[in-house]
């Protein structure tokens, strides 16, 4: 299944600049999943999301398809085909 | 003489340049905007000097970043140049100190981290190997976060012997190694800890601020504590009190002069209940007997009343053959005395607050 991931500009350095970068994951693919490919593609990327033990930061927040994703499971939440996954990061910092 | 003074605030680098012997700084910066510099480091080993510079973003966590060429550009590797392995279940939360080696230890740079650990490069800081040792040691679970968190501030290699190690923590104390890292020793005798009602001289617990020493005489060292000002003679096997003659024991920052291991520098505060400057007057002291006496330097310092403090890693020394002294404080001001602390001037003002300063001259 093809997956699209939507980059905050903070992050777009770490991805030679892109905004959106399509991803194809196994169909039973989850978040998680998809970190794992993005590490292997954009590695800066993937640790500036998730810590080395492979949680995601406290101040990151990952939308799939318009819902936070630690609703719906966090890492494990399952991703679908044609799903939008939208990192932003959260209100944080003075 | 080109003379570099990195500043590390809480959101981004500023690199102060000066090509005139300290006369005029020309500043820039924001460097990584937004992201907090507790450690910087400039590593005059190498030709031209490398800068190090220890990144912690709020959102996007903590990483290690180097330059080259003097902060015109920079270059972070794709894996993280400081992990904590996997079984350790622990993440790094932040680099607090990056003290490249001795000379006669080429390529070696320490890392010293939140939460409380050693780690160990041989490639000039662009990774990092995790110092087993430190973590594994049976302290460990009683090491407690103070208000900054619980990290390795310190690190202190020593010239000539690669083996023989000393970290500071808050809270912990003062630890030593001398094969290298692989055991340690908690060595605080003589360095009181109030705050531990039961036995104010344990052996370890201690909230070591700060420890300094001269290489050229690396068995006396200096420790700026949390209330307790202290100098070692035997290369922190033990310590005696030096506060006398200073108006407190508080404070974060010590320093040691490049050139005269006996000459201190050290910026303090009220105390631990009253966080400004004692009689809010902005002074540097500086001993130079070792702490037998002090001296306030203030010419070309605020005269009127002063209310920011000065942070453990935000005073240094640069390396000039007449040591230039800088420190910079939470008001986000930046001094520098081009004659070892006799008179200051302003170099940078208005910007965030002041967590790191380092300087050397770079060419």
């Amino acid at each position: 299944m093809r997956v699209m991931v939507r980059l905050p500009s903070a992050l777009r350095a770490d991805c030679g600049g892109l905004t959106l970068l399509e991803t194809e994951l196994a169909d039973s693919a989850t978040l998680a999943d998809l970190f794992a490919a993005l590490a292997a593609g954009y590695p800066r990327l993937e640790r500036r999301v998730r810590t080395e033990q492979g949680e995601l930061r406290r101040y990151v927040n990952v939308f799939v398809d318009g819902e936070e994703s630690r609703r719906r499971g966090g890492l494990a939440a399952p991703l679908h085909d044609g799903d939008e996954v939208h990192i932003i990061q959260s209100v944080a910092g003075g | 003489m080109t003379v570099l003074l990195t500043i590390g605030t809480g959101k981004g680098l500023f690199l102060a340049r000066s090509d005139d012997d300290r006369h005029t700084w020309q500043v820039s910066g924001p460097h990584f905007p937004m992201t907090a510099i507790y450690s910087t480091a400039i590593d005059t080993r190498a030709e031209p000097a490398r800068l190090l510079v220890g990144i912690t973003s709020s959102h996007f966590g903590p990483s290690v970043a180097t330059s080259d060429d003097l902060g015109q550009t920079w270059d972070e590797p794709d894996a993280a140049p400081i992990a904590f392995p996997d079984d350790t279940e622990t993440s790094l939360e932040r680099v607090w100190q990056l003290t490249p080696g001795p000379a006669d230890q080429p390529g070696v740079v320490y890392a010293g981290v939140e939460p409380s650990a050693l780690f160990r490069s041989a490639d000039g800081g662009r990774s990092f190997e995790f110092v087993r040792g430190l973590w594994d040691h049976p302290h460990r679970p009683q090491w407690t976060p103070g208000f900054g968190g619980q990290a390795v501030h310190t690190v202190i290699p020593r010239a000539g012997d690669p083996d023989r190690l000393l970290v500071a923590m808050s809270t912990g104390g003062v630890y030593r190694s001398a094969d290298a890292g692989a055991s340690w020793e908690a060595s605080n005798k003589g360095i009181r800890a109030y705050f531990l009602p039961e036995n104010e001289y344990p052996e370890f617990g201690q909230c070591v601020h700060k420890v300094a020493g001269n290489p050229a005489r690396p068995d006396q060292l200096f420790a700026q504590n949390h209330h307790g000002v202290y100098r070692s003679a035997d290369a922190g096997e033990s310590w005696t009190s030096i506060a006398d003659g200073l108006p407190s024991d508080f404070g974060f920052a010590m320093v040691v002069h490049p050139h005269r291991p006996d000459v201190v520098y050290n910026f303090p505060l009220h105390a631990d209940g009253r966080r400004f400057p004692p009689e809010e007057r902005c002074r540097v002291y500086r001993s130079e007997d070792a702490g037998g006496s002090w001296t306030p330097l203030s010419v070309g310092l605020p005269e009127q009343p002063y209310y920011a403090s000065v942070l453990r890693d935000a005073m240094a020394c640069d390396d000039a053959e007449v040591a230039g002294v800088y420190f910079g404080s939470r008001a986000g001001e930046v001094y520098a005395s081009r004659d070892e602390g006799e008179r200051w001037q302003l170099v940078a003002a208005h910007l965030p607050d002041v967590l790191s300063v380092r300087a050397a001259v770079v060419g």
